[in-house]
């Protein structure tokens, strides 16, 4: 099947080369979670997850496209935006430049419309290496649109997080991006159209707290760490060690603030059931 | 209440010592130090002017942050009358950390929503340090629909250092509390003002600031991160938040020129701590008359303009 290929969608732009992040090159890897060196291929066959213990590994969001939709569906929409130093902020126009090297994006995440199961979708996802998917102007802007557009064409939309929070060097312009997805998302509803937010490791801070929790479904992949405040930050503040599996999936399941837990190679299958229940009048 | 002076106040301070004292030697003996004691009143009330009116971002950062600072319940007091407060969010807890209730201003019914700190230690350790957990935050959503419900205007009070960073608080879906309440505020169908009147903290205090009307005292900062945090992030030295909170832009002023701020309200010469009933005066002129525009919107256009302040904001390179 066509999903295996390493290769971006064909319709994804052409500037991006193809980008393997957590696995690198070479016949074997070692996996992040079990240690084990397992062959490469075999990793690659398996939605790049560990076959010895279903780790998923993180991967970035023109790899992840062709798990989640119908196979060559997918239309990026572009919106022609960039990132802009406006602050003047230390560091930030090249930490840009090394992320745009690293990823082939302009930011944080990629936006368009697909179909999956055969039904149209409004789709954003995110990308981690991208400046540790960190959500200033331009990924709160693009993922707006992207609600929007799901509102003019009346289909559903899907977004995939994974992002470390709110990105800094944009100071309150990042954090009022929260407020922007939010509001987007909540016109969405008003609407009458579906969202399903999928979670992927790891995604936290102002994600977290703003579009990501909103979904009307909300699904997350095997072990990802999902929460608002960063593990470290919590430790520091209660002085106590954290419980195992804290700002798991599977932790969020337990406490009520997800609905389902979904391996990457059902995603796809999934969301195309959850869609098939959408479109029935 | 005791004043506590900040680092660069020490001036202030010091010559505020010497006017007491000489005050005191004026009413226990025979010497009349009246004229000198005018004097040094002079100078002490010129220095402070001097010192507020070039505060560098960090020196404003711990502004927000005084000790003495009046906080929500305390302008509550003074610009409000017949508060009722309401408690708990119906699910799990009342959260100190954030106050909520039903009160009039100049006779006119109104729902007001807060950040809550403490002064005292004890007081300090019952609010949280105005910290919220996501009870606080639902218990805000309760309200925020309690005033929809019933038709009356919404007045937030932004004032705190951020949602708490708890065990706890991850369990019951801090970051979840936040998003819907930034969801529900932005198509809340009534009027809806906010004021920042101390420390912005991020998304702990954003939850509490969708709104038609965000004012922000003269001395008040809002930020995506806290100075030192960003120092730890950028140098791995929180003492550098002083640098920290130049690059973050977190004043009131600096906010008003990024558009997210659509008013600073003026505080007393010294800040809002060294006279609260002016302060207090000052706030009520300018939420009386933005609520007074903001009334005057009929519903639909005015959730359709809170969707468009909020949209509007970011900046970006578009092709
Ligand atoms: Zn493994």
């Amino acid at each position: 099947m066509a999903w295996f290929k390493k290769e971006r969608p064909e319709k994804l732009g052409s500037e991006a080369p193809s980008k393997k992040v957590k696995i690198p090159e070479g016949l074997w890897v070692k996996c992040d979670n079990c240690k084990e060196i397992i062959y490469r291929k075999e990793v690659e066959k398996n939605f790049k997850v560990c076959p010895k213990c279903d780790y998923h590994f993180r991967i970035s969001a023109s790899e992840r496209l062709p798990f989640l939709v119908d196979e060559g569906s997918f239309l990026e929409v572009e919106d022609g935006l960039s990132p802009k130093d406006f602050l003047n902020f230390k560091d930030y126009k090249d930490k840009l430049k090394s992320s745009r090297k690293k990823t082939g994006l302009k930011d944080a995440v990629i936006s368009g419309e697909a179909r999956i199961g055969g039904h149209p979708v409004q789709i954003v996802v995110m990308d981690f290496n991208f400046m540790g998917g960190s959500m200033g102007s331009v990924v709160g802007e693009k993922i707006t649109r992207a609600v929007e557009r799901a509102i003019e064409k009346k289909t559903p939309f899907i977004a995939v997080a994974a992002s470390g929070g709110a990105r800094m060097q944009e100071g309150i312009l990042s954090l009022m991006q929260m407020a922007k997805t939010s509001a987007a998302t909540a016109r969405l509803a008003d609407a009458g159209l579906p969202y399903i937010s999928i979670l992927t490791d790891p995604t936290f801070g102002g994600v977290t707290a703003s579009f990501a929790m909103l979904g009307d479904l909300i699904i997350a992949e095997p072990k990802t760490l999902i929460g608002f405040a960063g593990p470290r930050v919590i430790e520091q503040t209660i002085k106590q060690q954290l419980p195992a599996g804290f700002q798991r999936a599977e932790f969020l399941l337990e406490h009520g603030m997800i609905d389902m837990i979904v391996s990457r190679k059902d995603m796809h299958g999934t969301l195309a059931k959850v869609l098939e229940f959408f479109s029935n009048a | 209440m005791a004043q506590e002076y900040l680092e660069f106040e020490k001036p202030i301070a010091e010559l505020e010592k010497k006017i007491e004292e000489l005050t005191l030697f004026t009413s226990s003996g025979n010497i009349d130090l009246e004229e000198e004691i005018l004097k040094l009143h002079k100078k002490s009330d010129q220095l402070r002017a001097e010192i507020y009116s070039r505060l560098s971002p960090w020196q404003k950062a711990q502004i927000s942050r005084h000790p003495n600072r009046p906080y929500t319940l305390d302008y509550i007091e003074a610009i409000l009358t017949d508060f009722i407060e309401m408690h708990g969010d119906r699910a799990f807890a009342d959260d100190p950390a954030i106050v909520c209730g039903m009160a009039k201003l100049e006779g006119m019914p109104v729902v007001v929503i807060g950040h809550q700190k403490g002064r005292t230690t004890k007081e300090k350790i019952f609010r949280n340090f105005g910290m919220p957990n996501p009870e606080g935050y639902r218990k805000a959503l309760r309200i925020m629909r309690f005033a929809e419900r019933f038709n009356k205007p919404l007045i937030t009070f932004i004032d705190t250092p951020g949602a708490y960073p708890g065990l706890g608080a991850e369990e019951r879906g801090q970051g979840e509390s936040i998003a819907r309440n930034l969801a529900v505020m932005s198509q809340l169908k009534v009027p809806v003002l906010t004021v920042v009147i101390g420390e912005g903290g991020s998304g702990g205090a954003l939850a509490l600031g969708v709104a038609d009307r965000i004012l922000m005292l003269e001395h008040s900062t809002y930020s995506v991160i806290s100075p030192e945090g960003c120092a730890a992030i950028l140098w791995n030295n929180g003492s550098k938040a002083n640098e920290a909170a130049e690059l973050l832009k977190i004043t009131a002023q600096d906010l008003f020129q990024l558009k997210v701020a659509d008013e600073v309200v003026e505080e007393p010469i010294g800040g809002a701590h060294r006279d609260p009933r002016r302060a207090a005066e000052l706030l009520k002129e300018a939420i009386s008359r933005n609520l007074a525009e903001i009334r005057n919107i009929a519903l639909p256009d005015l959730i359709q303009q809170r969707y468009e302040k909020v949209r509007r904001l970011g900046m970006f390179d578009e092709l």
